[in-house]
């Protein structure tokens, strides 16, 4: 249904569970993929496994630099940047009470800042393309809430307000913003849980049950889709009916 | 460098839409030639493409008028 041949798409966090799904999802629709992450041996092993299309891209987002040079290194790898996916994360977890100032700037930058940077290398390409997707990865939390998670849900609540603004300032040159919010997702992330802690978040969800990476894929490819042109500013909540939003 | 005026005033007229007499000296790109601000940012990449310069963002918002343009890239090229 959605076809995004001869899109090129740029996939932050590819190396992990969701981002991984992201990928294949938007390979699988024709797009030229860009695997950006941390760890090279996974998104190479991936690259390998989609063949044609697919660009690996290290990047450490921690890395001002790194970060600064990724949109031009996509660019020139897959010719041009039409799919921006802000997927990578990181958490730092402590107690409000408790967290370093460490932990909550680490978070902030990889999260926030990253996204922010990146949004602005590829919105030239687009404005001159007058076409262009950024899809950015927040969080359930960034919404609700969570104890031990203040750095995290500032960074993806403020991934929501600031994908909104740029959503309005671009949305006459035909590039959307929007952001897509998981709720619990299965990946080796949730995997270290144990069963009184994942019965306790089950209970928790309407669906009784954890999101697939995959489900959050076919999100993103929608709002990646051209049939998306008219959503810009939405977030789209998968989470199973835990936060009707 | 004497075609840079009118290299900037192509730029201008196929970007925003208007007629090569309206981009006078003193004309003003969003008060007199219905830019919006997203519009100057645009030209201003344009700008940079064409003449192969950087114009910093501090330069970027000096430049409101026609005139602005080509004395900036006059004196930057």
């Amino acid at each position: 249904m959605f076809d995004l041949t001869g899109k090129c798409a740029l996939i932050t966090g590819a190396s992990g569970g969701i981002g991984g799904a992201i990928a294949k999802a938007l390979h699988e629709a024709g797009a030229t993929v860009g695997l950006s992450g941390t760890r090279e041996a996974p998104l190479q092993a991936l690259a390998d496994e989609l063949g044609e299309r697919a660009f690996v891209l290290p990047c450490n987002l921690s890395d001002p630099e790194a970060v600064a040079a990724l949109p031009k290194q996509a660019a020139e790898a897959m010719g041009s940047v039409d799919i921006l996916v802000n997927n990578a994360g990181i958490t730092r977890d402590n107690l409000f009470m408790r967290m370093s100032d460490e932990e909550w700037q680490s978070v902030l930058d990889v999260n926030l800042t990253a996204t922010f940077k990146l949004c602005k290398g590829v919105l030239r390409g687009m404005m001159k393309s007058r076409w262009g997707r950024i899809v950015n990865i927040s969080s359930v939390v960034g919404a609700t809430g969570n104890p031990g998670q203040g750095n995290y849900a500032a960074a993806k609540a403020g991934m929501v307000g600031m994908s909104k603004s740029l959503a309005y300032e671009v949305a006459s040159r035909g590039i959307t913003v929007n952001a897509v919010a998981p709720g619990f997702i299965e990946t080796a992330m949730t995997d270290k849980l144990n069963d009184d802690q994942k019965a306790g978040i089950l209970g928790q969800i309407p669906a009784g049950r954890m999101g697939s990476a995959d489900e959050i894929a076919s999100a993103v490819l929608y709002l990646a889709s051209p049939e998306a042109g008219y959503v810009t500013g939405a977030t789209l909540h998968v989470n199973g009916g835990m936060a009707m939003l | 460098m004497s075609d840079i005026p009118d290299r900037v005033r192509k730029i201008v007229v196929e970007h925003l839409g208007v007629e090569e007499d309206k981009v006078t000296e003193s004309a003003s790109f969003i008060d007199d030639l219905g830019a919006d601000s997203l519009d100057t940012v645009e030209l201003v990449m344009a700008f940079e493409e064409e003449f192969g310069i950087e114009i910093p963002d501090d330069a970027a918002e000096t430049i409101q008028t026609f005139g602005d343009a080509v004395k900036f890239i006059k004196e930057a090229s």
